[in-house]
């Protein structure tokens, strides 16, 4: 098998990487990170598999249409928690809306971890887009034309 | 105002050799004529300046360089070099003694305005006294978030940050446009050698 020490290190670090793009997703209101940091390493977990594994076995884990998709939800999801908030009868993006007898700003939390989301699966699923179509072009080159 | 006479504490001794490891790869990277070579300094450089931006408090900024200056774009800039060339064409290098003139004048004003900048850390500096001070006061009641950038990006400046979404994803949609292999629902794929032909 061919580059078996690297293919056996990805699948040992590619779990990880995501675990830890979760976790700086959903930490952004307590420490460093947020939406993009998050969707930027989740990116990096499946551009690692493409290196690896090439991009056809990525596009058969996670394919471009369904990446298409990624990206339109979650810009509709950052924009549709303004709309709801104003439904509720707030302002666009007046988080408070979402639970108002919270004593202590529930609905910012709320609202600030619903934008968070949409903009880590934007930013995943549009630097994935890009790379694919970057790196799908060309056929794959040898060691030496580095 | 200005106060040259600091003592030479160790942070100020890492804060100068970060700034002129920076130099120096700003420097390689335009020498180097191989592509794969400036790239990967592009990376290195990227690396720095989270680091330096760490020894600023700047945790945020830091974690997005390193993510995305020092890990996507330098993957983002392999796969584009992909497409090209492997290196910087050889050009005759000609002296425009009107280029280099702009270039001394231009970099004197910009060192010639930093020394009528606030000193680093100065409470009374237009960006630490008005919004941010509020910002930074209003936070704990208006937010009730721990994380004050946090609460400024996704709260505060939410309208911001959705422009900032929508830039992203119209950076995704241009690629398509542009590289796209075929329509979503499945339109016919054209190569590049078949396309010469007609």
């Amino acid at each position: 098998m061919e580059r078996l020490i690297l293919k056996v290190t990805t699948k040992i670090f590619f779990a990880p990487i995501i675990l830890f793009a979760l976790y700086v997703q959903f930490h952004g209101d307590y420490g460093p990170g947020g939406g993009f940091q998050a969707g930027v390493i989740f990116a990096v977990a499946f551009i690692l598999h493409a290196f690896c594994f090439g991009l056809e076995e990525t596009k058969k884990v996670l394919p471009q249409k369904a990446l298409i998709v990624a990206m339109v939800i979650g810009v509709l999801f950052y924009a549709g928690t303004g709309v709801a908030t104003m439904l509720l009868g707030g302002n666009f993006l007046g988080y408070d809306q979402i639970d108002p007898e919270s004593t202590h700003h529930a609905g910012q939390h709320y609202g600030i971890l619903l934008v968070e989301w949409g903009v880590g699966v934007t930013v995943a699923s549009t630097m994935l887009t890009i790379f694919y179509h970057f790196a799908g072009r060309e056929p794959d080159i040898d060691q030496e034309d580095w | 105002m200005n106060e040259f006479d600091v003592e030479l504490s160790p942070i100020l001794l890492l804060d100068l050799s970060l700034l002129t490891m920076l130099l120096l790869v700003a420097i390689a990277m335009l020498r180097s004529r191989h592509l794969f070579a400036v790239v990967m300094l592009s990376g290195i450089y990227s690396l720095l300046s989270a680091a330096f931006f760490v020894s600023l408090d700047a945790v945020d900024v830091a974690f997005t360089e390193a993510a995305v200056g020092a890990g996507v774009s330098t993957v983002l800039m392999l796969a584009g070099m992909l497409l090209t060339a492997r290196r910087e064409k050889p050009f005759e290098a000609r002296r425009v003694p009107i280029a280099r003139l702009a270039v001394f004048a231009t970099g004197a004003a910009l060192i010639y305005a930093t020394i009528d900048m606030p000193t680093f850390g100065d409470p009374n500096a237009p960006a630490n006294a008005h919004v941010g001070q509020a910002y930074v006061e209003q936070t704990p009641d208006d937010i009730a978030v721990p994380n004050i950038v946090t609460a400024v990006l996704a709260s505060y400046r939410g309208f911001d940050t959705l422009g900032e979404v929508l830039v992203v994803f119209t950076a995704g949609l241009a690629v398509i446009l542009l590289l796209g292999v075929g329509s979503v629902r499945g339109g016919r794929e054209v190569s590049d050698a078949q396309e010469d032909k007609t």
